[in-house]
């Protein structure tokens, strides 16, 4: 059986404003896989997410990313997220005026569109909505609001994830979806996100907590810090930095070196 | 701009007043002889003076326009192209004359609605008792030409105590270039009467041409008015006008402004709180690009206890056009307990593009609420990012954003094919303003 390679990333490294951020990130993301990636505050992990998704805040300095092994940087955001490339916001953006269900069959019109797919009119969406919002036990409600606006802090986070399910992206990365749901949230949305698994796509989560992974169980965790990957391990990983902090891997990363 | 020069403008537009059709009654006679009077006392503005600091007229001043003698035609399907389903009442100005032949009959039994000159012929005191109250010649040279120069208006009266089953579309035409329109249009809405008005200014031609309009709406104790006012005048016209508003008793006033056409635009709406518990709720939105410029003056005068006035303004600014925004609040001695709040928003889509907000606010009274605040700004790069991390690209992403800014406007108009339409055009003027982005 061979693995298809969804995200490649060797060597890279990205800065904002000339200030270096990322400084050789190295990682491997095959089909059917859930990849985490946990460290300190301002270790880089957002910044890595946004760079994967094109923000164009971030300047790319070095190194490739080969996404199903084409050249990601060659792709504007939106091409991204046409091929599937997915990214859920640590802090989602409000737009005012734009409703939900507008904007839900706009993106997936448009996503449908580039994949060669039919697009749905509006009651036919509107059953697929439906669909969705029912996945993650979402108030039907929430469509006729604006993107966001005056949303709680979950409740944006659980709209990021119908967003997901709307556009079912080949890599969804998940930047700290589980801060700001509650014990009941948290449990949707994750088992959400969980049927939403299938053999050819992957999802690359960042988080602070192990008990995100304790629902959505994942394959390898990468530990960052400075803009780096500096050890990936089982989900047992996970549960040891839970217990002892990020410090030891630094110096053993250290001590390996020396 | 030369004194000699906007004077010979004055003198333009006031030629020919000989002209005048001598009325039924002496006092219209009279009024219209003092507006005279008065237009020939001021002369017209410049940049020189405060209300016009942003707004040169010197282009209109180069040209001179003369009153239509008469109406142009009107084709049927012209006419049908303007007409809203939803209106149960028409009233159409061509070229500032009356056009009671295009106009429909009104079968509703909460109007009254009456050119003035069959009002002048019965014995309905509405008029002599309204007309140039509410929008009063003062120091405005532009009313007091309008007035001077007032042919055949329209009365509508909303009887007490009903409510206009249908909204009441008064439609003005410009057929043709070269013309000053002087259209006039007197509301008078009864105690805890009703209705929704919509005045929509089109033009069939390109040519230039000048709208001098005047409305006056006057709201008794409890009565509840929605004005919607749709200025699309040809991109080389000029137009300019005013409605004056007086709200009484618990009455409440609601009014929507929408700028899209004319090369310069000048809309004075301003609006007397004459009572106690007086209310105004106040949308505007200009959307313009090419060499336009849109200037709205909003006045609220605050004149009793317990009034509330609500004002948000919205101007999407493109290529090398200019908004010019300016509310003035008076709040008086004995205003107390005044709640009022002004927000102008506007979205510069070029370089060049230009506004100018200035909120004047004049407060005597010591117990008000009174908030302000003025935004102008390009689209949030973030906002921008997070709709092409969606599959939209960059033009799809700034149009949808454009088109939600203005929409909050539209969406508030309770006409659902008006606000389709002018969806359709804000749609429009923001995929051209993309596709002019783009363009090499
Ligand atoms: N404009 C900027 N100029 C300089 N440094 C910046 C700028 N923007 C972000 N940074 C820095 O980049 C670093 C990485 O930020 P990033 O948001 O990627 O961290 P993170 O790992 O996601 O942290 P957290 O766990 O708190 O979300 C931080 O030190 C941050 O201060
Ligand atoms: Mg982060």
């Amino acid at each position: 059986m061979t693995t298809k390679t969804i995200l490649e990333v060797r060597d890279l490294s990205a800065s904002i404003n000339g200030v270096p951020i990322l400084k050789g990130m190295d990682m491997t993301i095959n089909a059917g896989e859930v990849h985490a990636i946990m460290g300190p505050n301002g270790s880089g992990k957002s910044t890595f997410a946004k760079v994967l998704a094109g923000h164009p805040a971030y300047e790319v300095t070095g190194g490739s990313v080969l996404l199903r092994g084409q050249d990601l940087f060659a792709m504007p955001a939106e091409e991204r997220a046409r091929a599937g490339v997915f990214l859920g916001f640590q802090y989602p953006i409000e737009v005012p005026g734009v409703t939900n269900s507008a904007f839900l069959r706009l993106a997936y019109n448009t996503v449908q569109g580039a994949r060669g797919r039919d697009e749905l009119d509006p009651l036919e969406f509107d059953d697929f909505v439906q669909e969705k919002l029912a996945l993650l036990e979402m108030d039907p409600a929430f469509l006729d609001r604006s993107v966001n606006e005056g949303f709680s802090g979950g409740e944006k986070k659980r709209n990021e994830i119908l967003q997901m399910a709307v556009l079912e992206p080949m890599l969804a990365i998940l930047d700290e979806v589980d801060s700001g749901l509650d014990i009941d949230a948290l449990r949707i949305v994750a088992s959400g996100v969980n049927r939403l698994r299938t053999a050819d796509n992957a999802i690359l989560l960042v988080t602070h907590y192990q008990r995100l992974l304790d629902h959505i169980v994942p394959d390898y965790v990468h530990v960052m810090d400075g803009g780096r990957v500096l050890r990936t391990g089982s989900k047992d990983l996970a549960l040891e930095l839970e217990s002892r902090g990020y410090d030891w891997v630094a110096k053993e990363k250290a001590g390996v070196a020396a | 701009m030369s004194e000699t020069l906007s004077n010979g403008h004055l003198d333009s537009l006031l030629r020919g007043q000989s002209r005048l059709p001598s009325s039924a009654r002496g006092w219209l006679d009279a009024l219209r002889a003092d507006a005279l009077e008065q237009a020939n006392a001021l002369s017209v503005p410049t940049t020189r003076d405060e209300e016009w600091r942003y707004t040169d007229l010197s282009p209109l001043y180069q040209k001179s326009f003369l009153p239509a003698p008469s109406a142009g035609t009107v084709a049927a399907q012209a006419l049908d192209a303007c007409l809203l389903p939803e209106a149960g009442c028409r009233l159409v100005f061509v070229d500032g004359h009356y056009a009671p032949r295009l106009s429909s009959a009104c079968a509703d039994p909460a109007l009254g609605v009456t050119s003035f000159s069959d009002a002048l012929a019965g014995q309905d005191p509405t008029l002599q008792a309204n007309l140039a109250r509410h929008a009063p010649l003062g120091a405005d040279t532009f009313v007091a030409v309008n007035t001077a120069w007032l042919q055949d208006g329209v009365q509508v009266r909303v009887h007490a105590g009903r409510t206009a089953a249908a909204p009441i579309q008064v439609l003005c035409l410009s057929t043709r270039p070269d013309v000053v329109a002087y259209p006039r249009l007197l509301v008078v809405a009864e105690a805890d009467s009703g209705c929704t008005l919509v005045e929509d200014y089109v033009a069939l031609h390109g040519g230039e041409y000048l709208t001098n309009a005047v409305t006056e709406v006057a709201l008794a104790d409890g009565a509840r008015v929605r004005h919607v006012r749709v200025q699309r005048e040809s991109t080389s016209g000029f137009h300019i006008g005013t409605c004056g508003v007086r709200i009484g008793r618990g009455a409440h006033y609601l009014s929507s402004a929408v700028a899209l056409g004319a090369r310069i635009s000048r809309f004075n709406l301003n609006i007397v709180q004459a009572a106690e518990g007086a209310e105004s709720t106040l949308d505007g939105l200009a959307l313009i690009g090419g060499r336009q410029l849109a200037d709205m003056h909003s006045l609220l005068d605050h004149r009793y206890a317990h009034g509330r006035s609500r004002q948000l303004f919205k101007s999407v600014v493109d290529d090398e056009a200019h908004a010019v925004f300016n509310g003035k609040i008076f709040v008086h001695h004995g205003a107390q307990r005044t709640d009022s709040s002004q927000q102008s928003r506007s979205l510069l889509l070029s370089p060049r593009a230009r506004v100018d907000s200035k909120p004047q606010l004049e407060i005597f009274a010591d117990d008000v609420k009174c908030a302000h605040g003025a935004a102008v700004g390009q689209l949030e790069a973030e906002q921008v990012f997070y709709l092409k991390s969606r599959g939209l690209d960059e033009a799809g992403a700034r149009n949808l954003l454009t088109f939600a800014f203005a929409a909050e406007i539209v969406h508030r108009i309770p006409l659902p094919s008006l606000a389709a339409q002018l969806e359709r055009i804000v749609l429009q003027q923001t995929q051209k303003q993309t596709s002019d982005r783009n363009r090499p």
